[in-house]
């Protein structure tokens, strides 16, 4: 529904059905926040958004009908966390007593109604976001667009507030937009994944095929994948299916890879060698081999794959 | 004295030292010098209450004035994109640098009986400002307001404006958005350039003699009354001029987490 372009940041045409969940991903500056403050109407942006019958870009701003819960949140300092979350309403012309019943609903709703009263200041970051997307919500908008909403928490909020966000989103009749970095939020929160890289649409799908079969380097390394591609194909693979050997790997098989040792690092049960090969690969070894191979950074290592622990498909065709 | 990059040098330390002194020695002199006596006579007599009266009343017209007419003047240079800003920016602050008595000749010139809007309104209503305590308030508001507009403009200013884009998108109009978080976020910026502004219309003295002369009553403040006393009665303008010490020291106190906030 939407097809549009902000200068010099980013380009995306997409749909999104009411109720579904839209995972926006993609490094940083592929144009993930644009795209949301776009459609916010908080940046000049070119072409269209429909929704219903209506154009949002051709639509003030503050007629728009769009919940955007910012990154760093942006609560109103001087305003209590109950006033916070009734500001929209009360803004929208609704009377003090409803909107802030209303308001206090959503606090009751995100377990924090005994906060009601208190300042942002004198609020934890978890406690801070609940109230920030509480306030988005209260003005029952169309469009839920959340611009990294666990970035910047301690993980076992990250963990608490993910599993409490995945309980509003399904209650939530409209469109949501979930802007991140990490790919369990896209895995665990999305109905589907829109990757963005450099301001283009590299790839939308449902999170399982775009986590098995992802089109973008960034993808794969989110979710832990080493990504060839060759000729028209991509080839994935995880680094667990990774040989290294000191000397070059005997056999006719074109999966292998000379290159440096850049980084080792504990993964799990085993060790973790980020190789600067063409392209950069992960390989995966125990720690015994990894000491009696000796491997240091800086170390040149052969790395091969099995033909048959790779997954190969086509680079250009669309996903959906 | 004792700091890690060395000791202060003289060089430093000497001019220093002597500009402190330049500021506090006749303030210390003034106060050392008023008659104490005296003071409670000079303070109660009636032409001195009538000064006092007036200059209280007229600086707090003024400021009135000067916020509801600057604060809009001052949202509009921070936040408002327009073709001309800098130029209007720049002929806000003019004002400020003026020699008061040319402000007071170029109030004359505006409204005086005469002046090029002047003449009109007392052809229109009979009423002329020269002379009157409106027209003392007209000169207040005139030297006061660039303090006003510059003030609340750099609060405004570093007040974050997606503050305001937060408010937008929740529903709220600009007029919303001014009232509810713009102006609260740089309160103690407002603040802060109203008691600026209402010390700088207290003290006016140059504008207010030229455009209103010096009728007790109506157009004799506080300034113009300690120049004239002075002439007669020094003592009593000792005393007069303590008043007027005390109340800065008391807006000082009031804006010391402002000016005196840093170490």
């Amino acid at each position: 529904m939407a097809d549009l372009r902000v200068a010099d940041r980013v380009q995306a045409a997409f749909t999104a059905e009411p109720g579904e969940v839209l995972a926006i991903i993609g490094p940083n500056g592929a144009g993930k926040s644009s795209l949301l403050h776009a459609i916010a109407g908080l940046v000049d942006v070119e072409g269209s958004a429909h929704l219903g019958g209506t154009d949002l870009l051709a639509t003030p701003v503050r007629e728009r009908r769009v919940g955007l819960v910012f990154q760093g949140q942006l609560l109103f300092p001087h305003l209590t966390a109950l006033d916070n979350v009734a500001f929209g309403r009360r803004a929208r012309g609704e009377d003090r007593r409803s909107a802030e019943s209303v308001g206090r609903e959503w606090l009751e709703r995100f377990g924090i109604a005994e906060l009601a009263d208190r300042r942002p200041r004198e609020l934890s970051g978890g406690q801070a976001q609940r109230v920030a997307i509480a306030r988005a919500l209260a003005t029952d908008p169309d469009v839920l667009l959340l611009d990294e909403p666990f970035t910047g928490l301690d993980v076992s909020v990250q963990m608490a507030l993910r599993i409490e966000l995945g309980q509003h989103l399904r209650d939530f009749a409209g469109i949501t937009l979930l802007v991140t970095h990490d790919a369990i939020d896209a895995l665990t929160l999305a109905d589907r994944v829109l990757v963005l890289d450099h301001g283009q649409v590299a790839q939308v799908g449902r999170p399982a095929e775009v986590a098995a079969e992802p089109r973008t380097p960034h993808v794969a390394r989110l979710v832990g994948l080493n990504l060839v591609p060759d000729g028209d194909d991509l080839m994935a693979f995880t680094p667990d299916a990774v040989t290294v050997s000191l000397a070059e790997p005997e056999g006719s098989s074109r999966l292998r890879w000379k290159g440096q040792i850049a980084t080792l690092a504990p993964h799990g049960d085993a060790v973790r060698l980020l190789v600067h090969a063409s392209p950069d690969l992960l390989a995966d070894v125990t720690p015994a081999a990894a000491t009696e191979l000796q491997l240091v950074p800086g170390c040149e290592v052969w790395l091969s794959a099995k033909a048959t622990a790779v997954s190969r498909y086509g680079a250009r065709e669309a996903g959906r | 004295m004792r700091d890690r990059l060395g000791r202060p040098p003289a060089l430093l330390m000497v001019p220093a030292a002597l500009a402190a002194l330049l500021l506090l020695v006749p303030l210390v002199a003034m106060v050392a010098s008023t008659s104490w006596t005296d003071l409670p006579g000079h303070l109660t007599s009636q032409v001195a209450l009538d000064a006092l009266r007036l200059s209280l009343v007229t600086s707090t017209v003024a400021i009135v004035f000067c916020l509801l007419l600057g604060l809009p003047l001052a949202w509009l240079l921070a936040r408002v994109d327009f073709r001309g800003r800098g130029a209007l920016r720049a002929l806000v602050t003019v004002p400020l640098v003026l020699p008061p008595v040319v402000a007071g000749i170029a109030l004359r010139s505006a409204f005086g009986r005469t002046g090029l809007l002047g003449e009109p309104l007392l052809d229109w209503t009979g009423f002329a400002f020269p002379f009157t305590t409106y027209g003392v308030v007209l000169a207040h508001v005139f030297v006061s307001m660039p303090f006003v507009v510059i003030a609340i403009e750099g609060a405004l200013r570093s007040a974050d404006p997606r503050y305001d884009d937060a408010a937008a998108t929740l529903g709220a109009t600009r007029w919303t958005t001014f009232r509810r978080v713009t102006v609260p976020l740089a309160l103690p910026g407002v603040v802060a350039g109203t008691v600026l502004g209402w010390a700088r219309s207290l003290g006016e003295f140059g504008a207010t003699i030229t455009f209103n002369g010096n009728y007790p009553g109506t157009t004799q403040t506080m300034p113009t009354l300690i120049y004239v006393t002075r002439q007669a009665d020094q003592d009593a303008a000792l005393s007069l001029s303590l008043v007027m010490l005390v109340v800065s020291i008391g807006v000082l106190i009031a804006l010391r987490d402002h000016w005196l906030g840093t170490p």
